[in-house]
């Protein structure tokens, strides 16, 4: 008879065939059988945060910035409540995460017992599934169901309640099956035929372009190959959105920036202009189509994703290809190739005129902004961490504001995985532990968060998760005292009126960072910016940078009040020249 | 509603709403049917009756039977999103005009009164299939199956005759003729 296992030894024989190396958690009443069994395991590292969000976010960075699963481990009742926004963030930016949460002892659901919350009621909504585990003899396979659901077809989160009483009830272990079909939940459906109906496409279009996402990065590193290969052999112009960024490389001439709401002159007038729009495992999010009705109105528009529910759910499309990212685009790069006998570069001149437009849009130079002597600009730190840190295969994570666009518009990635953000759920509060997560997947890597101090403040106690495993994180705040796209929305949209959108008693930085016995770093003035964000890199050990900038400053462009692409808010420069067309006005 | 200041843009073009009946083969296993409803009601999606039981105990498959309204964008979302559901197997949709499909409501009915009336009410919902429950001197229980918009209008016309109890199900589908859905 073969040994018998308790459901505590079962959790971690799972994990360690799963290959799982890291979890981050945090114990309490209804794990404590768990984590009494983490001692027998030493192939996996218990990560231990301040706060269960913490946990979620870090794991996330983990995921995003390694390709694997990330695992959270979390108690009954508030721990679990507290990783359910964490859990959101991943469902949204489909951010595989396997989350094993304790329950009160099954005898006891139901009565309102210490600690008890209906976990997989409130987490349905928010994950990809889950699962209450209610027999121990279940166990083993609904674990390593939950890393196949977690990581196949359009990844996200999953999660795992076990109650106390299955933690110590023992059985036999049942190793993961190979390969066992998801009632068709992966998606790999697509045919030649369609693949040749995009060739087609590709051939007649005269203004194309390609709008590439997430689902790029999520497809692995192979995809991103795949794509510059695609880019490469027709010549079209390439945006991204703000997930897909370090897919294709940020300073290649064919690269426009980022579209969408903070997004780039020439992305959007493309994106409205084109006759072929290629949209490559992006969602049209609303941040990214504008005004639905007037949404790239003369465009063929293709649609290459996993998940067959995002075809035609905002935008109709005139062509969908389900299938991986990769497989797709690798199936029509050589097919490409194959049609074109290795001439590849035959059809580029079709779109010569196309280009000639896109540099005259280029020409508004729409990152643009006013520097200053006096204060820090915003954009000036962002392009100055840059300019310092890009030789060395720096990973970033952003909290969510103004900084998060400013770093997503004037950091440029030339890799996938090197850029963690919180788009769809948008949460305050992301980059700091996903900055712990990405650190712990790439100990020797310069990992950067850049962030608003607004933000930073909500997850701040990681910081002592940062300090405890001698995590060298750089915090680089961009302090403006204020919520900032909070700010700029009060002043563009409602009338100036700046309702509890400033920060009244903000911590001092470089005491909070010598309270939590790391390195502070504060910056006032633009000559002395480059030498310190030196010092911040040369530091070994996690760094606060407290780095004040521009209370004012706005971000640009924008698109604004449900607006099509082609009707922009440019930044301060073009303002002056509107203003005496009094065009400006018109359109805030 | 004024005029908007955010960024979301309210569509302008109005689409058709049609009424569609969704059957979905589902593994009978706690909480099945909370996804199922919550996937409704969390993406604003409508639900006008509902009716679920196990159909196969040994393959443990319930049938959920769904009737909604929504445009065709909608409905082409439910399906999909449907059937990303992990113990969800298959999904089959169909408009409710649709001539293949029999839809069939049950509805018990009470009737309480004179003998008059209740005799009224018997003759009204004779070509419903018509079966007698119960029956005391005042009262009587029956059965009936017919369409949804049929009881709607009966249970309508028979509250004046002393119907003072209805108790309905959700419609459930079949396809005539010897096709199954697939």
């Amino acid at each position: 008879m073969s040994k018998l296992y308790t459901g505590a030894e079962i959790v971690f024989k799972c994990l360690e065939d799963q290959k799982v190396e890291h979890i981050f958690g945090y114990p309490g009443g209804a794990v404590l059988p768990i984590y009494d069994e983490l001692k027998n395991h030493t192939s996996i590292k218990h990560i231990l945060v301040r706060h269960e969000q913490g946990a979620g976010h870090a794991a996330e960075g983990y995921a995003r910035s390694s390709g694997k699963p990330g695992v959270v481990l979390v108690t009954s009742g508030p721990g679990a409540t507290n990783v359910v926004t964490a859990l959101t963030d991943a469902y949204m930016d489909s951010v595989p995460l396997v989350c094993i949460s304790g329950q009160v002892p099954t005898h006891l659901i139901g009565t309102d017992a210490f600690q008890e919350c209906d976990t997989t009621g409130i987490t349905r909504p928010c994950t990809k599934h889950n699962w209450l585990v209610k027999d121990i003899n279940d166990l083993s396979e609904i674990m390593h169901e939950a890393f196949k659901v977690a990581t196949t077809g359009r990844p996200g989160p999953v999660l795992v309640d076990i109650p106390k009483d299955i933690q110590f009830a023992k059985t036999k272990y049942k190793k993961p099956k190979k390969e066992k079909k998801l009632n068709g939940k992966s998606n790999n459906k697509f045919s030649q035929k369609q693949i040749d109906q995009l060739i087609d496409l590709l051939k007649n279009a005269k203004k194309p372009v390609i709008y590439s996402g997430g689902g790029v990065i999520n497809s692995g590193p192979k995809a991103s190959d795949a794509l510059r290969e695609f880019v490469e052999l027709t010549g079209f112009p390439i945006t991204s959105t703000l997930q897909g960024l370090g897919a294709y490389p940020g300073d290649d001439n064919q690269f426009l920036g980022m579209l969408g709401m903070h997004g780039t002159y020439e992305a959007n007038n493309a994106m409205h202009d084109c006759d072929l729009l290629i949209n490559i495992g992006a969602r049209f999010d609303d941040r990214i189509t504008g005004k639905i009705d007037e949404f790239s109105p003369n465009s063929k528009k293709v649609h290459i994703d996993i998940d067959p529910s995002s075809i035609n759910k905002i935008i109709k499309v005139d062509l969908a290809i389900v299938g991986d990212v990769t497989k797709v685009i690798g199936k029509v790069n050589k097919t490409i190739l194959k049609k074109k006998n290795g001439h590849s570069r035959s059809n580029k001149s079709n779109i010569s005129k196309w280009w000639e437009q896109i540099q005259k849009w280029r020409g508004k130079d729409s990152l643009n902004f006013v520097n200053s002597n006096d204060s820090i600009k915003p954009q000036h730190a962002v392009q100055r961490l840059y300019e310092l840190t890009k030789d060395k295969d720096t990973y970033v994570t952003t909290e969510v504001g103004q900084h998060q666009m400013w770093a997503a518009q004037h950091y440029k990635f030339n890799k996938p995985n090197r850029w963690m953000t919180s788009g769809g759920l948008g949460t305050m509060g992301y980059g700091l532990p996903a900055a712990v997560g990405v650190q712990i997947a790439h100990p020797e890597k310069l990992v950067v968060d850049i962030a608003g101090e607004a933000s930073v403040l909500m997850t701040m106690q990681e910081m002592s998760t940062a300090v405890q495993y001698n995590l060298p994180i750089k915090i680089f705040i961009l302090n403006n005292q204020y919520m900032g796209m909070v700010r700029q929305w009060q002043e563009l949209l409602h009338e100036k009126n700046y309702s509890e959108s400033y920060s009244e008693a903000l911590p001092d930085f470089l005491k909070m960072a010598e309270a939590y016995g790391c390195k502070g770093i504060k910056a006032e003035n633009p000559s002395e910016l480059d030498e310190k964000i030196q010092e911040m890199i040369d530091y070994k050990g996690p760094v606060i940078f407290d780095c004040h900038v521009d209370p004012n400053e706005n971000c640009f462009p924008m698109i604004p009040s449900g607006k099509p692409h082609n009707q922009m808010i440019l930044g301060p420069n073009d303002q002056e020249e509107n203003k005496i067309k009094g065009k400006g006005k018109a359109l805030v | 509603m004024p005029k908007s200041k955010s960024a979301y843009s309210i569509p302008t073009k109005k689409e058709k709403s049609d009424t569609y009946i969704f059957v979905v083969w589902v593994d009978n296993e706690a909480g099945v049917l909370a996804r199922v409803v919550g996937l409704f009601s969390g993406r604003g999606y409508n639900i006008e009756s509902l009716a679920v039981a196990e159909v196969d105990a040994v393959k443990n498959i319930s049938r959920i039977t769904i009737v909604t309204t929504g445009t065709l964008q909608v409905i082409d979302q439910i399906k999909l999103q449907l059937t990303k559901l992990v113990p969800v197997h298959k999904v089959a949709e169909f408009k409710r005009e649709d001539k293949n499909v029999i839809f069939k409501e049950m509805a018990l009915f009470k009737i309480v009164g004179k003998k008059k009336k209740m005799e009224k009410c018997l003759n009204a919902c004779k070509k419903f299939d018509l079966v007698i429950l119960d029956e005391t001197k005042t009262s009587k229980v029956f059965q009936i199956t017919a369409l949804r918009r049929q009881i709607d209008k009966l249970s309508k016309k028979l509250k004046p005759w002393g119907l003072i109890s209805a108790s309905r199900t959700g419609a459930v589908a079949m396809t005539r003729g010897a096709k199954i859905f697939n």
